[in-house]
């Protein structure tokens, strides 16, 4: 092949690959979600109470135990499940029980869902149990929203603060 | 595998002439795909370096300064940004390039069974790099890549608190984040140089530097194309707004995609069964025929010269003290596992010469079923056989060559494992013997030697470049060669018949002197 040639056909060749890689390193477009809708999500980690409630201790036991490592109650490890509901403009979105995290499950229940709803007025009612209790719920919320397109509404639990809070 | 491999090999093969018609062997970019992804690496390694200068990890301040870099300073900053961007993306390309190629060309098995192993988490790690480096722009695609790959990993039940909530709200995150990350945008990509010495440790003088020219070509495109079409960031990262519209990098978000059709575990299990797939498959059916044997040392001819641990192309001969008392420091030792019985060696060892009068032909290293006697065997049937004007005697490689194609009255044929384990004695032999007019090798494409180095060393052999070298009293003009894929009969053919041509413009070679083989004789 001619010289000239070969240096043309090695410039069409760079020219190629640079527009392939150009191209393809910012298009086509992907629409994670549409433009058009919002978002909940619902996440929080919140312990559950402990299964069996605490027990006082007797003199003899508390005198059994290291004085370093005296106490008064002897509390289960294990916690009980947590029982979330979440409801927008009264059609349950989500219901779960979360088991407590750990080896002896005596660790936080965990939650983490996105939910896409449409943009404008909702009415959400959130509830959650963390009790033994066997009906009702422990915390009750019913907040009013007007979401946003594209908005982030975060529903987190903080028993701290009173219970379901929104970001 | 092989409806698979077949018509990749053959895609490759095509692909690959056309480019040496453009690029010339040397500079053919499918020939050194390891070292241009090799190359892309450390456009990366320095463009990022600069990068660090001046990125700030604080969550308020990071996306300002890489705007900043961008657009005040974009004929340094801006373009260093480009390149990071685009050689990675180029490195990705090389790097799926090169592992088609290697799976179509089955070498993946035998020996080169850890170079393999070793390249499954460089594909995880190349990603791994690329995913942590578009997280630290901090913008709207950042945003989804973390949202995302946090809540993929959280999918896995191993973590505690799940590492998507640092991503809930706007002040989730701390500046700490950041910090954190540019560690792994850097240690990640230094775990890669370590897996890539490993892949490397199996051959001998692997490809790491591409030649000049593509040093050049691929440096031009990279900095036009930085400067033709930069690469920069989408809108601001907003944890209160959702990601819609993301301009996506295909190259290193392909997979992403799946995370909307499938849920995270499914993606870890595909993920899983794909990697699984590509470890096993140097083991995987169709098993390869049974280990040919290694090559074997025969101390009797041996002087410790070391050629055939030079030439050999998978570092499977070192050269260790001496053992049987004679007068020389070394000998070379052979290492069965890393042997691909090329017959490379056995061409390098100085006794292999077909002009030697003994009884039972032998060399310093040899295959188990020893190749020169059979070669110098074959040499003689294949001769012997041949009529009229010109005569040509083919030595071709068995793996590319389909050498009963080639054969006629006129031309004879002797198989190789590979055209590197003909000693260039063999062309000085048949020339000056008159067993033929002419002498044509032919092999695997140049770049593309099953073997490694097959033709290089040929090449560089018969140019007297290397030892042992085609002594200068051999008639040059009377050697041919051509390197063709298996689907080149009528490009081969073609040489062939171009060659005799020229060797029939050529006085007939002298007839052979009377010889009596395989009796004891004095070298006069």
């Amino acid at each position: 092949m001619i010289p000239a040639l070969r240096y043309l056909g090695q410039a069409a060749a760079y020219a190629l690959f640079a527009a392939f890689i150009g191209y393809f390193a910012a298009a086509p477009a992907y629409t994670y979600r549409p433009p058009d809708m919002a978002e909940i999500k619902l996440s929080f980690s919140h312990g559950g109470q402990r299964k069996g409630g605490c027990r006082p201790l007797s003199a003899e036991e508390i005198a059994k135990l290291p004085p370093n490592m005296r106490r008064t109650q002897a509390c289960p490890r294990e916690r009980v499940p947590v029982l979330v509901e979440m409801e927008a403009d009264g059609r349950l979105l989500y219901r779960d029980l979360l088991p407590p995290s750990g080896l002896a499950s005596d660790g936080p229940s965990r939650a983490y869902r996105r939910f896409a709803l449409a943009p404008g007025a909702h009415r959400l009612e959130l509830r959650l149990r963390d009790s033994e209790r066997a009906s009702g719920f422990d915390y009750q919320r019913i907040i009013d929203v007007e979401l946003r397109p594209r908005q982030n509404l975060v529903v987190d639990f903080r028993p701290e603060a009173g219970g379901f809070v929104v970001r | 595998m092989q409806p698979i491999k077949r018509p990749l090999r053959l895609a490759f093969a095509v692909a690959e002439r056309a480019f040496d018609r453009i690029f010339g062997a040397a500079w053919n970019p499918f020939y050194n795909l390891g070292a241009l992804g090799f190359f892309y690496y450390w456009i990366v390694t320095v463009s990022g370096i600069y990068l660090y200068v001046g990125f700030d990890t604080g969550v308020e301040r990071v996306y300002a300064s890489i705007e900043r870099l961008t657009y005040a300073q974009w004929y340094l900053g801006g373009v260093m940004r480009s390149l990071h961007r685009y050689a990675s993306d180029a490195l990705v390309v090389m790097m799926l390039t090169h592992l088609l190629r290697e799976f179509a060309m089955d070498r993946l098995r035998g020996v080169r069974w850890l170079s393999w192993l070793t390249g499954v988490p460089v594909i995880w790690l190349v990603y791994a790099s690329g995913v942590t480096g578009y997280w630290l722009v901090w913008d709207q695609l950042a945003q989804y890549i973390a949202i995302v790959s946090t809540e993929w990993l959280d999918s896995l039940p191993i973590f505690g608190e799940p590492i998507a909530r640092n991503f809930l709200a706007p002040n989730s995150l701390d500046d700490r984040f950041f910090t954190l990350l540019i560690f792994l945008h850097i240690a990640v990509p230094l775990i890669l140089l370590f897996i890539l010495w490993l892949h490397l440790q199996r051959i001998t003088r692997p490809k790491i530097n591409p030649p000049r020219g593509l040093v050049i070509g691929t440096t031009a495109m990279l900095l036009v194309l930085s400067l033709a079409h930069p690469a920069v960031s989408q809108a601001p990262a907003d944890l209160a707004k959702v990601p819609s519209v993301l301009q996506f990098d295909w190259f290193y978000l392909t997979g992403y995609p799946l995370f909307d059709l499938m849920s995270y575990r499914w993606v870890w299990a595909l993920a899983g069964a794909l990697t699984l797939m590509f470890a096993a498959l140097p083991w995987l059916p169709p098993l390869r025929r049974a280990k040919a044997r290694a090559a074997a040392v025969n101390l009797a001819y041996c002087n410790g010269c070391g050629r055939c641990a030079a030439d050999c192309p998978y570092a499977a001969i070192t050269m260790v003290p001496r053992d049987d008392g004679a007068a020389f420091s070394h000998q070379a030792s052979v290492n069965p596992s890393l042997c691909v019985s090329c017959g490379i060696c056995m061409a390098a060892c100085p006794p292999s010469m077909p002009f030697r009068r003994v009884a039972e032909l032998a060399t310093g290293i040899d295959l188990p079923d020893p190749l020169l006697p059979r070669l110098r065997d074959e040499t003689h049937r294949a001769t012997k056989a041949l009529a009229g004007r010109p005569r040509v005697l083919v030595y071709g490689c068995d793996r590319a060559i389909d050498l009963a194609a080639l054969a006629g009255p006129g031309v004879g044929t002797v198989g190789l494992p590979c055209v590197g384990a003909l000693p260039p004695s063999f062309i000085d032999y048949v020339l000056s013997r008159g067993l033929a007019d002419g002498v044509f090798i032919a092999g695997c494409p140049d770049g593309a030697c099953v073997n490694r180095l097959g033709i290089r060393w040929t090449e560089a052999r018969n140019a007297g470049e290397r030892d042992p070298r085609l002594r200068p009293r051999v008639p040059r003009e009377r050697i041919g060669s051509f390197w063709a894929a298996r689907h080149e009969k009528r490009a081969l053919a073609g040489a062939l018949a171009a060659f005799r041509a020229r060797i029939a413009a050529l006085p007939p070679a002298a007839e052979p002197p009377p010889r009596r083989v395989g009796v004891p004789e004095t070298v006069p």
